[in-house]
Parts: structure tokens; C-alpha cells; sequence
């Protein structure tokens, strides 16, 4: 029991996790990181991606995350995320309507325009769900 | 006196609204409760972010976002009015608009150009009536079931504008929730954001000495600009919420009492009711007495 992180995941709307773990891997700004018991306090704002670790039964498991940030201190990690979901919660068909949303607007919109970076913010989440919903099932 | 059946509708007629009122009642409370789950669900979230923001704030220079610094001369000031899209719900609505109507006159006064933000139909309607400049205009989301992406488009609109210096200033008029019996009006600046928020994140920082040694990725200025916008989208999720709360509460509340003005009217109006058949009998008595008195003759 003693090589335990909390993790909790935090969204605006709800606690998407709080659990005991083993390990966890999120997407940082600057690459994928591991967090173990023990882990330097640190802080880094997170990609549009993959969050996975084993909880305390050794079981791995997915979230998607949606952008953010993380704090990790040496007994537990807090990620502030937009919008966060675990794997089984990946709503697949809105993702693929977002995607194509996203990549119409795309067409129509100017680089360097605001909504040009919002649309493709969002055709970057829905790639990212539908992969993460898609990976190994 | 009001006839026999004249009284009878009325009292059916305000049975009729009574039980429309309770059932109003009923409804603001139950959204009322969900309501004030969906604020007890954001505030981990804020609360951590404060933190996490306080103590990059302090690390990060202090000019480091414009969107911290103040312009040197304010000239337009804009102002997001959050009301609700239904009325029934006492000066719910009212004590809103006095507030902004006071502050935009303020405004008015020093010479700035004011413009409009709207959330909930009420106050649209307000500024359209008074011919104030509508910038945006969203309804039904008071009250209703939202989640943080509305913020999060609202609030960059905002920051856009603020930006690019179409206005200076950005405040936020809402219906703080102060509990079931408080829902006050509330200004609160929005843009260029205040800073004394680090300075009182200090005090809570003390029992926590680790978190000067956080490592920081990317560098704390970065980090500090990807957070700023986000806690502008973080205030106005927030006063969206309260002003949702508040609405359903004032609606209970003005529900309740028209409930019991009901009652007491119902009451009166037996009352009347009573004395209008109790009359009637006298009368019809009267006559009787006053035909067979006559046959004696």
C-alpha cells in the first residue's frame, strides 16, 4: 500500500476521478510524464490527450483529457481539466459530428483567425477522443 | 355586495392561480436543488485553480499578460448583464437592472462609451428598450442547464474584445447567492483582471511551504497566460451559476408568497361568499314571513 498517488481529476462540472493509484501517465505541454509515489512537487499545463494509469488493483485505465493542467506533489496528482472522460464514457458519434464540424469550418476559415484556432482546437479533441474510443476495444 | 355567483367564480378563479403558484413553487425548488449541486461541483475546480493561480502569479512578472495590465485610459467600458428569461420571480430581475442601469449611468457620466453583454432575456430586453449597444446576446442559459464550454465561448469573446481594444474594461452584474433569503446584485470587474488575488493566496501558501519548490513546465510566465483566460471563463461560469441559483430561489420565494396571498384571499372571499347566502336566505325568509303575513290579512 505504500506506493500509492491519489489522483484526482477535477472538470468544472464534476470529479471525474478520485482514486487511488499505482501509476499515472499524462500528456504535459512538453511531453508525456510518469508520476510514482515520491514524485518532485510539479507543475505543467496539459495537451488535448491520453491520460492512463493503474489503479490500485493494478488495472489500467484510460481518461481523456482536454487540455488543462496538472499538479503533481509527492502523495498525489490534481488535474484541472476542461472536460475530462474515462474511456467508457467517450460519446463516439458526437465526437465524429464535432470532427466533421470542425474540419468544415476549417475550409471556410481564414489561418490566423480566431475561429480558425478554436475550430482546430476542437477537431484536435474529437481526433483525440475517437482514437482514445476507438484504441484496442 | 357582489352576487352569489360572482363570488363562487371568483374563489374558483383563485383556487385555480393557487395551485398554478404552488406548482411554480415546486418546480423552482426542485431546480433550485440542482442548481446548487451544479455550484457544489465547481467549486473543487475553483477552488484548486485559485490556488494553483495564486501561487503562479507570484512567480510569474507582474506584466507578464495584458490581460492583467490596465489600460492608461478607459473609454469603454462594457458591461455582461445576467438576468433571467422568465419573469414570475419578484424584483428578482428589477434589482438586476437598477444595479446595471446604476453602474452604466456611473460609467455614462465619466465619459465612457458603455455596451452590452447580454445573459437572459429580461435584460436584453432592458437594453434594447433604452437603446444601449447589444455586442452579444445569450439566451436560455439562466436557469437552464449549461456547462462550462458556454463560459468558455463567452469569455473568450470577451477577451477578444478586450483585446483588440474595442473596450477597457469588462464587468460582470450578477445575482450573487448569499443563501435562500439573499440574492444581492453584484459588480464585479472582470477585465483587466484584479490582481490582488495572488496577495491573498499568501496567507493559505504559509502552511504550505513545498509549493515554492514546484517545478514548473513550461516556464511560469507561459503557464501564467494559459491560466488567465481561463480564470476569466472561471469567473463568469461562476456568476452564471449564482445568478441561476439566485433565479430559482427568488422564483420559490415569490412563488411561496403569492401562494399565500391566495389563501388569505380565498379566505376573505368565503368569507363574503357566506354572508352573500346567508343574506339571501334572510331575504327569501323575509318574504315568506312577509307573504303569509299578508294572507292573514
Amino acid at each position: 500500500m505504500a506506493e500509492i498517488v491519489k489522483l484526482e481529476v477535477v472538470t468544472p462540472e464534476k470529479y471525474v476521478v478520485s482514486e487511488d493509484t499505482q501509476i499515472i501517465m499524462a500528456p504535459g505541454s512538453l511531453g508525456e510524464f510518469g508520476v510514482l509515489r515520491g514524485h518532485t512537487p510539479f507543475l505543467t499545463s496539459l495537451k488535448i490527450g491520453r491520460l492512463h494509469y493503474k489503479d490500485a488493483g493494478g488495472k489500467e485505465r484510460e481518461l481523456f483529457v482536454s487540455g488543462g493542467f496538472a499538479e503533481a506533489l509527492p502523495d498525489r496528482v490534481t488535474v484541472l481539466a476542461e472536460a475530462a472522460e474515462r474511456r467508457s464514457e467517450i460519446d463516439i458519434d458526437r465526437a465524429k459530428a464535432a470532427l466533421e464540424r470542425a474540419q468544415k469550418r476549417l475550409e471556410q476559415e481564414k489561418a490566423e483567425n480566431v475561429n480558425y484556432e478554436r475550430a482546430r482546437a476542437a477537431m484536435y479533441r474529437a481526433l483525440e477522443r475517437i482514437k482514445l474510443a476507438e484504441a484496442s476495444v | 355586495m357582489a352576487s352569489l355567483k360572482e363570488v363562487q367564480a371568483k374563489i374558483t378563479s383563485v383556487k385555480k392561480t393557487k395551485k398554478i403558484t404552488r406548482a411554480m413553487n415546486m418546480v423552482a425548488s426542485s431546480k433550485l436543488k440542482g442548481a446548487q449541486t451544479a455550484m457544489e461541483s465547481f467549486r473543487p475546480y475553483a477552488e484548486k485553480f485559485a490556488e494553483v493561480l495564486g501561487n503562479i502569479a507570484d512567480k510569474a512578472g507582474d506584466e507578464s499578460s495584458p490581460l492583467l495590465m490596465p489600460a492608461e485610459e478607459v473609454n469603454h467600458t462594457h458591461i455582461v448583464l445576467m438576468t433571467s428569461d422568465r419573469g414570475l420571480c419578484g424584483g428578482f430581475n428589477t434589482h438586476l437592472i437598477e444595479t446595471a442601469e446604476e453602474f452604466a449611468n456611473e460609467q455614462l457620466n465619466q465619459g465612457r462609451h458603455v455596451s452590452f453583454t447580454n445573459f437572459g432575456k429580461k435584460g436584453r430586453d432592458w437594453c434594447r428598450k433604452n437603446k444601449f449597444q447589444i455586442d452579444k446576446e445569450y439566451l436560455n442559459v439562466v436557469g437552464g442547464k449549461f456547462g462550462f464550454n458556454i463560459a468558455s465561448t463567452a469569455g473568450q469573446e470577451l477577451i477578444n474584445g478586450f483585446l483588440n481594444e474595442s473596450y477597457n474594461e469588462v464587468h460582470v452584474v450578477y445575482a450573487q447567492f448569499q443563501g435562500m433569503a439573499s440574492q444581492p446584485p453584484t459588480v464585479k470587474q472582470l477585465l483587466p483582471i484584479p490582481v490582488l488575488q495572488a496577495g491573498e493566496k499568501e496567507a493559505a501558501d504559509e502552511d504550505a511551504p513545498y509549493m515554492a519548490e514546484h517545478i514548473i513546465e513550461p516556464s511560469p510566465d507561459e503557464l501564467l497566460n494559459e491560466m488567465l483566460p481561463r480564470n476569466v471563463y472561471i469567473q463568469l461560469y461562476n456568476a452564471l451559476l449564482e445568478t441561476s441559483t439566485s433565479e430559482h430561489a427568488a422564483r420559490m420565494k415569490a412563488m411561496d408568497n403569492a401562494t399565500k396571498a391566495c389563501d388569505d384571499m380565498i379566505e376573505s372571499l368565503t368569507l363574503s361568499y357566506n354572508k352573500a347566502r346567508q343574506a339571501a336566505i334572510t331575504m327569501e325568509l323575509m318574504d315568506i314571513v312577509g307573504g303569509a303575513e299578508a294572507l292573514k290579512g
